[in-house]
């Protein structure tokens, strides 16, 4: 087990390094333009882009760029942090083109709200969704069934940003008007309730689209599992119907679902733009878009390599996880 | 048509009685009758089999019994007798407590049938605690007495063990154990062996009859292999088309089969004794459930049919001899057709 994960561990460093390399060749080698003359100000002259140039290290030949950010990642920043720019340090990576402050204290300041968001939410669709898919799996074309099932379709049809705008316009200063709602993102340390209400809106919508997967999943797989022989053998052995579903039945259709949850999360945390968006998070996604608007390459290298490293965290725990719920599959 | 299930002369306790059973499960395609009149005793003692191909209703018939088809979706009349209840009549929660503690099912696949991510050993002690209220510590010596009951080796390292980590005759050792832990009174074997080896095949029923004879229970013992049958049998019931064709001690059914269907069942069997006759199948294919053939359900395969038989339903009765059977031929007719057709046969062999 130890070495099974001190092994995976190694292969998700690996993985993060070649991110590093593909992301690096995809924005810094590919796009025509040189950045030096986009971040020089209006009409610039030769002597400010060349310094502008020698400042962002891009006078180096591209392998040798490589290599400092790399060295950067590896060691740290702070070093040749240049001056009047706070937040430098390990790991580096290097300051934005556009504001010109750190962008790993740009994204230590956002991951806490995306994080937020995307924790939040999973919590919410993971509850809505599984008991819905077990209530609309044990009522099998009922009512209760339909209705689950009709809510699941808006839920997956609905485009985020049109239930977000409703949820505003809903409970915002035009509708309902309740404060609480508002937009923007409030300090857990500072104060948590607020902190919630905040969020209870962004939280609801984007757990929607979730939920709305999830119980059909749930569903399916809970479906698929009731007609195995092992929950004949569970009933035959005379146990409660409840402890057959709950127990022997949701053992074997949950296990599915954690492989699903965990890439979700991970997917989220790489920003879930539009939700941010619409309620002005002002998270990793939005970071992440307006990046890649201006073509901040260190800031976009930098949500990339978040998310690398959320996708290759969360996989290895998915596994884990996996590995302890089904026996079948322990490391080998 | 009502008929008392008929008394066969096994001595024994009578511990489950079937009297017109009738399973019928509507379906937008029509009405599939799975089981269609049907009347059994099983004794203390005895292993009563059923043999019949497939949807012939042999399983059925069981899980009706033990209250594991679906009520809402069937239709269900007549009665099942249990130790002088009828546990059609019982509630889902009444029949819980029956199952696994009076009833016992063991099912064909045991690859399938333990829950593949709980531990072999906790899936007993759960049939242990369902329905005695020990301590886990208890409930664990139960479980290792029975597996060694059932001849697995080294009960205590395996009870931790996955049941992917069973042999296939292991896990349905493993089966067995869980069906034997109350003590039950009837033992529900359905198909068994199909899955195993052949040489594990012959230690699980070696199995069986040995518990029926320690526990002193009755076994209903469901299988399309008259093979299986042969081997650990008291009593058969032949089944085709949800209904019986013919009811008999072991011997009498190998030696002086009744019924035309049993005749072609058995002409489709390889028996040692008749070393190089070829094997017969039965021509035709068993009918459609929801279209069953007026009349008896096998003449449009039988070779002897005649003019009764395509309208009249042959009632299941004894003709004398304890040897009910459902045919429209005389006795002395069938006899006669057997004692020719065995002498064909071996004709044929030498």
């Amino acid at each position: 087990m130890g070495r099974y994960v001190i092994r995976r561990l190694l292969w998700a460093a690996l993985i993060v390094f070649v991110v590093t390399l593909l992301t690096f060749v995809i924005f810094y080698v590919m796009p025509p333009g040189d950045p030096a003359i986009r971040f020089a100000g209006k009409q610039p002259t030769e002597a400010t882009i060349r310094e502008v140039r020698e400042q962002l290290g891009l006078d180096q030949s591209l392998p040798q760029q490589y290599f400092t950010f790399v060295k950067r990642l590896v060691t740290g920043d702070a070093n040749d942090c240049p001056q009047g720019v706070e937040g430098c340090g390990w790991p580096g990576l290097w300051i934005s083109y556009d504001s010109r402050t750190a962008v790993r204290q740009e994204i230590i300041e956002r991951a806490p709200r995306t994080i937020s968001l995307a924790a939040g939410a999973a919590v919410l669709w993971l509850l809505m969704g599984v008991s819905i898919g077990i209530i609309s799996a044990l009522k099998r074309r009922s009512i209760a069934d339909r209705l689950a099932m009709g809510f699941a379709l808006f839920g997956i049809s609905a485009p985020v940003f049109w239930l977000g705008l409703l949820a505003l316009f809903i409970f915002g200063s035009e509708g309902l008007g309740v404060d609480a709602f508002s937009t923007g993102y409030v300090e857990f340390t500072s104060n948590p309730l607020s902190w919630a209400t905040h969020l209870i809106l962004p939280w609801s919508v984007l757990a929607l689209l979730y939920a709305a997967f999830y119980a059909r999943m749930t569903r399916g797989n809970l479906i698929d599992t009731l007609g195995e022989d092992y929950i004949r053998t569970a009933r035959a052995k005379g146990l409660p119907e409840r402890k057959v579903i709950m127990k022997h039945g949701l053992r074997a259709s949950l296990t599915p679902v954690v492989t699903m949850f965990g890439m979700d999360i991970a997917l989220l945390i790489g920003g879930a733009v539009i939700t941010e968006t619409v309620f002005n998070l002002q998270g990793l996604g939005n970071f992440a878009v307006n990046s890649a608007l201006s073509a901040d390459l260190p800031a976009i290298v930098g949500v990339t390599l978040v998310l690398a490293v959320a996708v290759a965290v969360m996989s290895l725990v998915v596994d884990v996880v996996y590995a302890y719920l089904d026996p079948r599959v322990r490391y080998s | 048509m009502s008929v008392m299930a008929p008394d066969r002369g096994f001595q024994g306790e009578t511990l489950l009685e079937v009297r017109d059973l009738k399973v019928h499960f509507p379906t937008p395609d029509g009405v599939v009758k799975a089981v269609d009149g049907l009347n059994f005793t099983v004794h203390r003692g005895e292993t009563f089999g059923i043999v019949g191909e497939s949807g012939s209703g042999k399983s059925v018939t069981n899980l009706t019994a033990l209250g594991l088809v679906n009520r809402k979706a069937a239709q269900i009349e007549g009665e099942v007798i249990f130790k002088g209840r009828n546990l059609l009549e019982l509630s889902p929660n009444e029949l819980r407590h029956i199952r696994g503690k009076e009833l016992a099912m063991i099912f064909q696949d045991p690859f399938a049938s333990l829950h593949p991510m709980f531990r072999v050993g906790d899936q007993l002690i759960e049939a242990v605690k369902v329905h005695s209220d020990v301590s886990k510590k208890k409930a664990e010596e139960r479980v290792l007495e029975l597996l060694d009951a059932v001849g697995i080796p080294k009960p205590r390292e395996r009870l931790r063990d996955y049941p992917h980590q069973f042999s296939g005759g292991m896990r349905q050792r493993a089966m067995i154990a869980m069906a034997l832990t109350h003590n039950p009174d009837i033992l529900i074997a359905d198909e068994p062996t199909t899955a195993l080896d052949v040489t594990v095949q012959a230690q699980i029923l070696e199995l069986i009859d040995r518990v029926k004879k320690e526990f002193d229970i009755g076994v209903i013992l469901i299988t399309h292999d008259l093979g299986v049958i042969a081997d650990v049998s008291q009593t058969v019931m032949v089944m085709y088309a949800g209904r019986a064709m013919e009811l008999a001690p072991k011997d009498e059914l190998f030696r002086k089969p009744l019924h035309p269907y049993t005749w072609g069942l058995l002409d489709s069997m390889p028996r040692i004794s008749q070393k190089g006759t070829r094997l017969l199948p039965i021509e035709g294919a068993p009918p459609s459930l929801i279209n069953v053939p007026p009349g008896c359900p096998f003449h449009p395969r039988c070779p002897h049919r005649f003019a009764p038989c395509d309208s009249e339903r042959p009632a299941f009765v004894d003709r004398g001899g304890g040897h009910p059977e459902a045919c429209h031929l005389t006795i002395e007719e069938k006899r006669r057709l057997w004692g020719e057709h065995e002498a064909l046969r071996l004709g044929v062999a030498s």
